[in-house]
């Protein structure tokens, strides 16, 4: 991202915690109007730069600029954000009017227009005539619009989410997602979200950060995530992956020659640079599976079932190779049958298209 | 039955059966109620005695005689027992005012923030609740005549101070361990200052804590008994040092009708504390 400076500018933040270092040299710039993921599993330090956005931590080094406001000592009440909570810290002593009103309240904000903008955020979040409410009245998903209204309704430049989704069960989680996105998209201001979970942070984010261990590990739109992550880490925790050890044997007509283990010599189209040894990777959707030998153009490798996982929409086969290596292939069920036609024991090949090969240098 | 019974015939049996008794239903047990009520009698029937006997109509408290409610009139009448009376009020007014709001903020510090020796001070925060009441009185009475300080209503009302104080910690600090930090933060992210969050958030959020701690300090300091002793001077004699005197002349219904009096009050107090705990622990989300 070299044009102009986003909403939030990241500069080379660390925090530490006596020796534990939670967030590791961060750069980021997020854009204006975007949907930002911070994806990592727990204790990567997501949520630590998140609360350093808030204003709960402080970084131990670097800047933060929010808005082209530099924030070092900026306390919290005074930051041009506003924050989701993952438990959603509704006031539980408050009704939901007085919730959303509290913002608005307690920096002397003009109460009829107070009144009016809380009956806008209500209707915002769907939530019109829940006003009396108290806290305890409420579901969990109605609690976590509470939190959603009481944020929006400070008009912040940057709302940030911490997990928001991951108190909710998996059928409101869905449909909260597609919710969040159209709420984005109706204000228009730039959502920064925090989630371990990689269906969360690809359905919603226009760009998601990875973080491993304190570092970022990649930024990119989810689709660039998915099908071209920089390194084993971040292939291997979005996804699912059939990874191979192997080495660079040269390069051959343009295309990367790698002596893989378990297969033969292969050579697949790459614009990088690699040496030594490496890994490659195939996603499971991408696998097709045979009775006989693939084509020639194709890469394959021949494997014995061991097992086959049903899920209705698909079915994940579990190939054996000759040297023991597992191979996952996920095989829509796309004829509507009840007899399975892959059984335990069978010999098949399973086999992709060169250019579908991830090549993980790191 | 030993566990090593593993035929199928059933055990002959010997007792009565036990029909729809489980092995935790211990109250539907008779034994087991037996030992209740042996031990409810044990513990309330001197309580229960001394109410009684504050209505009867005689000048000793031996046998009865009659019901009245003369000895109430005559406690009542009582010049210095009402003297008594007051002084207690006003020092459990006093002592309970100042406590609960040091008290409250003691709690509050105590689970809210981190400083050095923060273990130490929190194991003396409860010396005063476990150490003998006897010690707490001596010492208290060493100090004032350390600093040559006259004993009388102050010094009773300091002391009270310094007794109540851990009670109303101790449960403000159990009412806090329930709150939800986040919801401190939710408050300062939406733009309220620290003032205003702990008006708005934090503190309504303990007022149970705060009201029950405040009940049980107005109790504990109503009836005192060995520390107002020891740190009472001359016109600052409270009720029940006021009874225990009358006590030593002869128990007459009079000192029955004024310890009812004293049981009724404590009682309700404890009552409302308990319950205002109860309702704070409800409301919890």
């Amino acid at each position: 991202m070299t044009e102009k400076p986003g909403i939030i500018s990241i500069r080379n933040v660390s925090r530490r915690f006596g020796t534990v270092t939670a967030v590791h040299t961060v750069s980021l710039e997020i854009g204006e109007g975007e949907f930002f993921a911070l994806l990592g599993p727990s204790g990567c330090g997501k949520t630590t730069l998140l609360r350093m956005l808030a204003g709960f931590e402080s970084p131990t080094e670097g800047e933060i600029v929010i808005a082209g406001i530099p924030m070092l000592g900026v306390d919290p009440n005074r930051r041009p954000v506003n924050m989701v909570f993952q438990s959603y810290a509704v006031f539980p002593h408050m009704t939901v009017e007085q919730n959303v009103g509290y913002g608005l309240r307690v920096t002397g904000v003009a109460r009829a227009e107070a009144a009016e903008r809380v009956k806008e955020a209500l209707s915002l979040v769907k939530l019109g005539g829940f006003e009396g409410r108290m806290p305890s009245q409420l579901s969990g998903g109605q609690r976590q619009r509470v939190a959603l209204a009481r944020a929006l309704v400070k008009r912040p430049k940057v709302l940030l989410l911490d997990e928001p989704l991951s108190a909710l069960d998996a059928k409101l989680r869905e449909a909260m997602q597609i919710e969040l996105v159209r709420l984005q998209k109706t204000v228009g201001i730039t959502f920064v979200i925090v989630t371990h979970d990689q269906d969360e942070a690809l359905s919603m984010a226009n760009r998601i950060a990875v973080m491993e261990a304190g570092r970022v590990r990649q930024v990119a739109a989810p689709a660039d995530l998915y099908e071209f992550p920089n390194s084993r880490f971040v292939a291997g925790f979005i996804g699912k992956l059939n990874l191979f050890e192997g080495r660079v044997a040269g390069v051959q007509d343009g295309k990367l020659a790698l002596d893989i283990k378990g297969l033969d010599r292969i050579a697949v189209p790459f614009d990088g640079h690699a040496s030594g040894e490496i890994a490659i990777a195939i996603r499971p959707e991408k696998l097709r599976l045979d009775r006989q030998p693939s084509a020639a153009d194709r890469i394959g490798v021949r494997g014995r079932v061991s097992e086959v996982a049903y899920y209705g929409n698909e079915s994940h086969v579990y190939l054996k190779t000759d040297d023991g290596t597992s191979v996952t292939a996920n095989v829509p069920n796309s004829a509507r049958s009840t007899r399975p036609t892959i059984v335990v024991g069978d010999e098949l090949w399973a086999s992709w298209d060169a250019a579908d090969t991830l090549v993980l240098t790191e | 039955m030993s566990i090593s019974t593993a035929t199928a015939t059933p055990a002959p049996r010997l007792r009565r059966p036990r029909r729809d008794i489980g092995p935790l239903d211990y109250t539907k047990r008779a034994w087991m109620r037996l030992l209740l009520a042996v031990n409810f009698v044990f513990l309330y029937f001197p309580i229960v005695a001394l109410i009684a006997f504050s209505f009867n109509d005689s000048k000793r408290n031996i046998t009865w005689q009659g019901f009245t409610f003369k000895y109430y009139t005559q406690a009542f009448n009582n010049n210095a027992l009402q003297d008594a009376f007051t002084n207690s009020l006003m020092i459990a007014a006093i002592s309970t005012a100042v406590s609960t709001v040091l008290g409250t903020m003691l709690g509050v510090a105590l689970h809210r923030y981190r400083f050095p020796a923060k273990d130490v001070v929190e194991s003396w925060v409860h010396l005063p609740i476990v150490i003998p009441e006897i010690c707490m009185g001596v010492a208290m009475l060493a100090l004032f005549a350390l600093i040559k300080f006259p004993l009388g209503l102050a010094t009773v009302i300091v002391s009270h101070i310094a007794f109540s104080i851990p009670f109303v910690a101790v449960v403000v600090r159990a009412r806090m361990a329930g709150f939800d930090l986040s919801l401190e933060e939710a408050s300062r992210d939406l733009g309220a200052n620290q003032w205003q969050t702990f008006w708005n958030v934090t503190f309504p959020y303990l007022i149970p804590g705060a009201v029950a701690g405040g009940l049980l300090a107005l109790t504990l300091s109503l009836d005192d008994f060995v520390i107002t002793f020891f740190t009472s001077g001359p016109g600052s004699t409270t009720f029940p040092i006021k009874i225990y005197s009358m006590v030593r002349f002869s128990v007459t219904p009079e000192v029955n009708a004024a310890s009812t009096i004293l049981i009724v009050l404590t009682l309700t107090l404890t009552v409302v504390a308990m319950a205002m705990q109860g309702r704070g622990g409800n409301k919890k989300i």
